[in-house]
């Protein structure tokens, strides 16, 4: 059975359809990519995902249970864990603090054990020399570790992540790419939405292009970069 | 009366204001909603103090420990139900509906209890005290100062020690993100206001006891909070313990001089505070 699935699921902003009858699944320790040009809808696939948004009509199935009303809270409780294009830690709370709400709310740890698996994971992101540094002065890249880290802190099944690598320089987006490879070999299941392409590829199994609103094709990542389609929308767009 | 004299018992008299404070500045700080209704909260917490003392003749001490849990329920559910709605882009709503939830509580006390001033009796207490040298501290005026000292290391401690306290700050930073972490902004500030309403509690136990009160004595109490904030500097608890003595140090003196000029002085002193630091003493400090 699949983890997360998606059915007929649509969204209008007024007269921009910006989610046009989306269906798709994904299993248990899956990890599929979504790619598509700027404004095709992606994240607001994600908003609809967690919540953020509310759906116009379809539904929205996670972990066996129709979550198409639920607000973002439970859905982070059953286990979905998400981070942003824009990282928005909780700028006032240190680094290690930022993990501890995650920690302690989205994953019911107790204050006992909190502690130690928050560092873990602050070890594991390569966060632990910021961990008392509040977060609002953190670079670029630890923000997106952050994001990242934080979102682990809340122990999900499932990690949406948008567009993390965007704006890293090479080392650093390979170094984050191996965090995200562990994570998923730990059986954790991705969604990742990305434009750097070879990021993506070097973790995901399945791809899913996105244009206006609508899935134009899914696949093996190799076919989907060979496809008619996929080229058109790319063309002019790095590769 | 001495010198020095005048500057403790002003001192002391701060310690009061800090605790008029202390729970307005909890709720803007985690929700940045300014409880107009909070002055009028104290009263109806100190007429609900008196109830207890004369009707079930409890000693004030235990009837404050009793009001506490129920002001603690009484805040969570105004909160939740009703401020909770009034919280949005739009700062107006708030102000409006605890403008209007002010009158509404002036006119039932007023309606309840007449507009007859009272006092809760601390029997003995009330003139107990201790002499050193051309100094005398009051008992309870000493009560207040450390009651509120000691609100202001305990609120500290939950808010920059435990799994609640991170949550507040965490809703306080971001209460969209918070809900991605599991965290239900509602809850958190109905607990907030609920914890509010215990430091109200306390503020009515030293407010009732110290001076006669009526139903209308709510605004009052409510310009002295604004002040011991404001002085302080937002952000800072210790900053507000120091705006209230700041304010009762200048109304002390300023009574002094001439009985007539103890408001007057302390709205000079805020006025002198604003104009020198605008941001108030200790804008944002750490504590």
């Amino acid at each position: 059975m699949s983890l997360l699935q998606l059915e007929r699921v649509s969204k209008r902003f007024g007269a921009l359809t910006v989610a046009d009858e989306i269906s798709f699944s994904v299993g248990e320790g899956e990890a599929l990519g979504i790619i598509g040009p700027n404004g095709a809808g992606k994240s607001t696939l994600f908003n609809l995902i967690t919540g953020n948004v509310a759906a116009d009509s379809g539904t929205i199935r996670f972990g066996g249970a129709d979550v198409t009303g639920a607000p973002p809270m439970a859905r982070c409780l059953s286990g979905m864990g998400r981070t942003f294009q824009i990282p928005q830690p909780f700028e006032k709370l240190t680094v290690f603090e930022n993990l501890l709400v995650a920690g302690s709310f989205g994953a019911r740890r107790s204050e006992a054990d909190v502690h130690e698996r928050c560092a873990e994971i602050l070890a594991d992101t390569g966060l632990l020399d910021k961990a008392n540094v509040p977060a609002g002065g953190l670079t670029l890249l630890q923000r997106k570790r952050l994001e990242l880290a934080r979102a682990l802190a809340t122990e999900p099944r499932l990690l949406l992540l948008d567009e993390i690598a965007g704006g890293l320089t090479e080392a650093e987006c390979q170094a984050l790419v191996a965090t995200i490879r562990a994570i998923h070999a730990e059986g954790v299941a991705v969604v990742w939405i990305e434009h750097v392409l070879n990021a993506l590829t070097s973790v995901v199994e399945r791809l899913l292009v996105l244009n206006f609103g609508r899935v134009i094709g899914t696949g093996a990542p190799a076919d989907i970069m060979d496809s008619r389609a996929v080229r058109e929308i790319y063309l002019g767009i790095e590769i | 009366m001495s010198f020095i004299d005048t500057l403790v018992q002003g001192v002391l008299l701060g310690g009061l204001y800090a605790l008029f404070a202390a729970g307005l500045s909890l709720v803007f700080g985690i929700m940045r909603l300014v409880n107009l209704a909070h002055g009028d909260l104290i009263v109806l917490a100190a007429f609900l103090l008196l109830v207890l003392v004369t009707g079930l003749g409890l000693d004030p001490f235990l009837a404050a420990l009793l009001a506490a849990p129920l002001m603690f329920g009484a805040g969570w559910v105004l909160q939740y139900v009703l401020l909770n709605r009034t919280l949005g882009k739009d700062v107006l709503p708030p102000l409006l509906v605890t403008f209007g939830l002010s009158i509404i509580i002036q006119n039932a006390l007023l309606e309840g209890f007449s507009a007859d001033s009272r006092r809760i009796s601390t029997g003995a207490l009330e003139t107990a005290s201790v002499g050193l040298g051309p100094v005398t501290i009051g008992f309870m005026p000493l009560m207040a100062f450390l009651s509120a000292v000691a609100v202001i290391v305990c609120l500290n401690l939950l808010i920059y020690r435990t799994a609640i306290g991170r949550a507040f700050r965490a809703t306080s930073d971001d209460a969209v993100t918070a809900g991605l972490m599991g965290i239900r902004p509602q809850r958190i500030f109905a607990m907030a206001t609920g914890l509010a309403m215990v430091v109200v509690t306390i503020a009515a136990l030293y407010l009732g006891t110290r001076a006669n009160f009526d139903p209308t004595a709510g605004p009052a109490r409510l310009i002295y909070a604004f002040e011991a904030v404001i002085i302080g500097g937002l952000g800072s608890l210790w900053g507000t313990l120091a705006g209230g003595v700041i304010l009762g140090v200048a109304q002390t003196l300023g009574a002094a001089v001439n009985p007539e000029w103890q408001i007057l002085a302390g709205h000079l002193a805020f006025l002198a505070v604003l104009l020198i630091k605008p941001r108030g003493l200790f804008p944002r400090a750490v504590d």
